[in-house]
């Protein structure tokens, strides 16, 4: 999940100087995991802004903010609030200030968050990023230990010479070196061959911004390709 | 033409130097030093680039007002700053002004540095580059562009004898080797005993590239302190460490390159040379290779 967490009140006022009726917009998926849009989180913040000056026109936790649909349906039952306000903090994810603000884009949206990172969930308030998104999975080679994202130089053959006596990067000591963490669970497995090998650079040219996919499109009936004659 | 290559073909010990660009313009200090003490003690020196991410003066730039100065580079590239692009763009330059030496790494991570607020690239890694600075030997691009003219090099990696574990150091190494460097100057090694089970190490793994000891002179008990505890793989023992705190501050220079010297004398039979990096003691180099033996 994207992990996250609130940004600063000060800030969040700072950026809503101008407005005074605001309405409110949360997340259920990752923006609430992380105690940050949440029913919770939106009620807490809707007692907060009125110490502050500003008045609360509503508010909502999107089932999923960063779903078109959704967002569509949750702006519609809530319409009247969404009207009345100057503005909407959004509390999750940028993906979901942008659906949401992009949907309703007569209105003032503000980030009340920031997008740390797609990561593992360690306990609740512990978070490791563990994924890059890089469009080039290299899993299957390190038996399941991203390099891209666990090594601090993201490199892909081997480690550097950075790493400490007991394991750690010498970027962050509170980090485990990937290199040596992969070279051990291969070795233990007997397959150290898995990266005996030279890995080719990384291929970006899928990870140009704005990525986009679609799936493709499904073949039609009767317009099946040929038959290869078997003759 | 790159003396270093001529030396290590030979199989003479190849002893080569170091100087680090400055923060700022003012170069003359860096060409000075390494004319009066470098250019007749070692045969080729080399150029850190933004050393431990440091912003500061280029390597390439100084690297070529070496070769004005009589004395032969090696440049040093790292893949933090830049993309595949600028790298093969940069090894092309070096080629364009004389540069045949090259030592290609990883490079430390912007957070070592003065800048942690960079951006660090790291779009290919040091093996990468070496195949990269070997494809454009053979006339092509990384992408197998032709290229108008062919460059030269004497490609160079590095190696940490000291990190522990070793076996990861001896795969990359091996990957290091078949993506074709020439020469390995190491990280620097004060362990006469570990060295020799590195170099056992790099034999037994079939890695025929010769290699270049690295030696840090030690300037003060303080910084051979300091490296125990910030730096990865390097371990000053105790009797070192205790012989740099009983000398008197006017005799540490003398005391540095006597076990500089010494270190390499007894690691001499174990490698093809040794590289120096002195962090500004230029002028103890002709004395540490009196120590060695190798004056």
């Amino acid at each position: 999940m994207i992990i996250l967490k609130q940004k600063d009140f000060g800030e969040i006022l700072q950026a809503m100087q101008d407005e005074d009726k605001i309405f409110l917009a949360g997340c259920a998926d990752c923006a609430a995991a992380c105690k940050v849009g949440g029913e919770e989180e939106l009620d807490a913040m809707e007692q907060r802004l009125p110490e502050a000056g500003k008045t609360v026109t509503g508010k909502y936790v999107f089932d999923t903010a960063c779903l078109s649909g959704a967002v569509r349906d949750g702006a519609k039952q809530h319409a009247d609030e969404i009207e009345a306000a100057d503005a909407i903090l959004v509390l999750a994810c940028g993906t979901g200030v942008q659906c949401i603000g992009d949907r309703l884009d007569e209105k003032q949206v503000h980030p009340g968050a920031e997008s740390l990172f797609v990561g593992e969930t360690k306990a609740l308030g512990r978070y490791e990023e563990k994924c890059s998104l890089c469009n080039e999975c290299l899993l299957e080679m390190t038996d399941g230990i991203c390099p891209v994202t666990r090594c601090s130089k993201g490199l892909l053959n081997g480690p550097c010479g950075g790493y400490t006596e007991d394991g750690k990067c010498e970027v962050d000591p509170d980090k485990d070196c990937a290199w040596l963490l992969i070279y051990e669970r291969l070795k233990a497995r007997g397959h150290l061959d898995k990266i005996a090998a030279i890995q080719p650079p990384h291929d970006y040219s899928g990870h140009h911004h704005p990525r986009a996919y679609r799936w493709p499109k499904p073949e039609r009936p009767g317009k099946k390709k040929p038959q290869e004659d078997p003759a | 033409m790159s003396q270093l290559r001529d030396a290590l073909a030979e199989g003479r010990f190849a002893v080569t130097g170091e100087v680090g660009p400055p923060k700022g313009t003012h170069v003359e200090p860096v060409l000075e030093e390494a004319e009066r003490h470098l250019k007749e003690s070692v045969l080729a020196v080399n150029v850190t680039e933004l050393q431990t991410a440091v912003m500061r003066a280029g390597s390439l730039a100084v690297c070529r007002l070496l070769i004005e100065r009589g004395i032969e580079p090696v440049y040093q590239v790292v893949c933090r700053d830049r993309n595949r692009l600028a790298l093969q763009s940069d090894l092309l330059s070096a080629a364009v002004l004389g540069i045949e030496n090259v030592l290609l790494l990883t490079g430390d991570h912007v957070r070592m540095g003065d800048h942690p607020q960079a951006k660090p690239v790291y779009d290919i890694d040091s093996v990468h580059l070496l195949q990269a600075a070997a494809v454009l030997e053979s006339g092509r691009d990384m992408v197998g562009g032709d290229l108008d003219g062919t460059p030269t090099f004497f490609k160079g990696c590095v190696a940490a004898p000291g990190a522990e574990p070793m076996d990861p150091q001896i795969l990359k190494l091996v990957k290091k080797a078949e993506a074709g460097a020439q020469f390995v100057q190491t990280q620097a090694v004060y362990d006469p005993a570990r060295f020799e089970q590195f170099a056992a190490e790099v034999e037994a793994a079939g890695i025929d590239v010769p290699v270049l000891v690295g030696i840090v002179l030690l300037k003060s008990a303080g910084m051979a302190r300091y490296m125990n505890n910030n730096v990865p793989g390097v371990q000053v023992p105790d009797a070192i460490l205790q012989r740099l705190a009983d000398t008197p501050k006017a005799d540490r220079k003398k005391v540095s390159a006597e076990i500089a010297g010494d270190l390499i004398r007894r690691m001499k039979p174990l490698c093809r040379g040794a590289h120096l990096m002195t962090l500004g003691w230029d002028d103890v180099v002709p004395d540490v290779l009196a120590h060695a033996d190798l004056a």
